[in-house]
């Protein structure tokens, strides 16, 4: 542990130069483009939208990642995906019929607040609840998405066939509904909350060493774009996988409880995350890290 | 007690195991077919002795014109992206050895109308030589690249 | 998952470029189950050949030291577009597969 404690030191990991004390979440999200423009003035914003490979000294990661997406590893997941979204259920309806515009140019406003049930609604959680009321009775709708890789791939590989339809379009959050703003507010404070054995908070990787790589074999994203690349596939994992699972994953490697997939906590979290990335192109699925 | 009884069973296996491996064909002279998987070639432990396994010959002269294009730092281990492509006049095979993996071949592409190019994705155990020799009229070229891996810092 | 091949042919600087992608585990024989703990069996493509408008083309041999979902990418100058490439692959387990497209 003091190890690590030099470590940081030596980075330079404080708190943040934004401080979570801004008013309200457009100010939150002036803050936070600022922040990262002044760290990365030669990064243009579309940029972000592409994980961590842009960043200023990733550049022996960009070039294995442009191998890689000559023929991404991907699309055979993301095959089995599309197949899963165009099944009729058994009473003969399809995932398009429960979504606006049949489920196209749409994924740019997810994960988003659910006046009526008063909650944030993901798409994972809008698929999931189609296929129910349809009648359907695949694994993955019932399955212990914790413990169950298979069942949870399933879902991540019909989540992507699901955000594919809404590739390139820019994330545009309704926070509009003081229930919106409050899990607004949620999502910040576990965002910023210092966690596990690490005693990280997501921004002290995120924005503090965004850019950096951490322990010699792990680059670190900025938070900006975090999200519209998911879900998405790492190359270790060699499979599709939900933002859940990543945050889950994330919560281990700093020495945290995962939580639960599907968790309010991570839903909350997703929110604010996705909020920030206001404006960027959805690139999911896509490969990350 | 126990003995005749063991030799009794144990001759038994062992007239079985060969009358199975004679009926089904396993036990068979060498065959120089091109469409055999060089099982010798993949399971030798040295670069050296994967090469003569799978071309008859070790020797390699090192060559400018191959050009290999590989990272020097493997982002994931188990996933490296490899390029390789010769210059060289009648290449009709390429192979790719790892020397610091237990069997170095990784694999070989064989041509017959295809250009001397080969692309593909390989595992690594740990940093390595990986060398790309080029089977040109006859002789075996080389060049090698160093690829480094790391183990995992925070990876997950 | 089932078992997959996708095939991608488009020219490029005057020559084919051909990259075939396979779902399948690509196993080296030496990973042990955590449940079971044994050893998971080898399991991995042995053999990919390549065809253009049916002639063989090129032949790659694989081991377990190709990477999982192995991507397998191959050049032909001879070829155009509107040409047909075919290819077949076959594993130590008995398992095969094939795919074809034409070149874009």
């Amino acid at each position: 542990m003091k190890k690590i404690a030099i470590l940081l030191t030596a980075l330079g990991v404080g708190v943040g130069v934004m401080a979570a004390a801004q008013a309200d979440p457009a100010s939150d999200l002036k803050a936070f483009r600022a922040y990262f423009q002044k760290k990365f003035p030669t990064v243009k914003f579309d940029d972000y939208a592409n994980g961590f490979y842009p960043l200023p000294g990733m550049e022996i990661y960009r070039e294995q990642w442009d191998a890689f997406n000559e023929f991404p590893p991907y699309e055979l997941g993301l095959a089995d995906g599309r197949k899963i979204w165009a099944k009729p259920f058994p009473n003969g309806k399809t995932y398009a019929s429960c979504f606006k515009n049949g489920g196209k140019k749409i994924a740019q406003n997810y994960p988003y607040w659910d006046d009526g049930k008063q909650e944030v609604r993901t798409a994972e959680m809008d698929l999931m609840d189609c296929a129910k009321k349809n009648g359907a009775t695949d694994k993955f709708l019932s399955a212990d998405l914790n413990k169950d890789t298979k069942s949870r791939v399933q879902l991540a590989e019909l989540t992507a066939a699901f955000y594919e339809l809404s590739k390139g379009e820019r994330v545009k959050i309704d926070l509009s509904k003081p229930g919106a703003v409050a899990a607004y507010e949620d999502g910040k404070k576990r965002w910023w909350k210092r966690r596990g054995q690490l005693n990280f908070a997501c921004a002290n990787c995120h924005m503090d060493l965004a850019g950096k790589n951490f322990g010699g074999n792990q680059p670190l994203s900025a938070a900006l774009g975090h999200p519209v690349g998911w879900p998405a596939q790492r190359l270790g994992w060699a499979r599709l996988e939900t933002i859940h699972q990543r945050y889950r994953t994330c919560n281990s490697q700093v020495r945290d409880k995962p939580g639960k997939h599907g968790d309010k906590a991570y839903n909350h979290i997703q929110l604010y995350e996705t909020y920030l990335s206001s404006g960027l192109p959805l690139t999911a699925p896509a490969m990350r890290n | 007690m126990h003995t005749p009884r063991r030799t009794f069973l144990k001759g038994t296996v062992a007239l079985s195991v060969a009358g199975l491996a004679g009926a089904a064909g396993l036990v068979r002279a060498p065959r120089v077919e091109a469409a055999e998987w060089p099982k010798a070639a993949y399971e030798a432990k040295t670069v050296d002795d994967a090469l003569k396994a799978l071309y008859g010959s070790s020797q390699v002269t090192a060559s400018g014109a191959i050009k290999v294009k590989a990272p020097p730092v493997a982002e994931n281990g188990g996933v490296v992206p490899v390029t390789v492509s010769a210059d060289l006049p009648n290449v009709d095979s390429i192979a790719v050895l790892v020397e610091k993996n237990n069997q170095p071949l990784v694999t070989a592409i064989t041509m017959s109308g295809a250009d001397p190019y080969y692309s593909t994705f390989i595992k690594m155990a740990q940093t390595s030589d990986v060398h790309f020799v080029v089977k040109s009229g006859g002789k075996l070229y080389s060049a090698k690249a160093t690829i480094k891996v790391t183990a995992g810092g925070c990876g997950g | 998952m089932a078992r997959q091949t996708q095939i991608r042919a488009q020219m490029k600087d005057g020559a084919a470029e051909v990259r075939v992608r396979v779902t399948h585990p690509m196993e080296t024989g030496q990973r042990v189950d955590r449940n079971t703990k044994k050893k998971i069996p080898a399991h991995y493509i042995q053999k990919m050949t390549f065809a253009l408008n049916g002639k063989q083309v090129a032949v790659t041999d694989l081991g377990p030291a190709i990477s999982k979902d192995p991507l397998v990418g191959v050049r032909l100058k001879g070829a155009k577009a509107g040409d047909k490439v075919t290819v077949t692959w076959n594993d130590n387990m008995g398992e095969s597969g094939s795919a074809e497209a034409i070149i874009k």
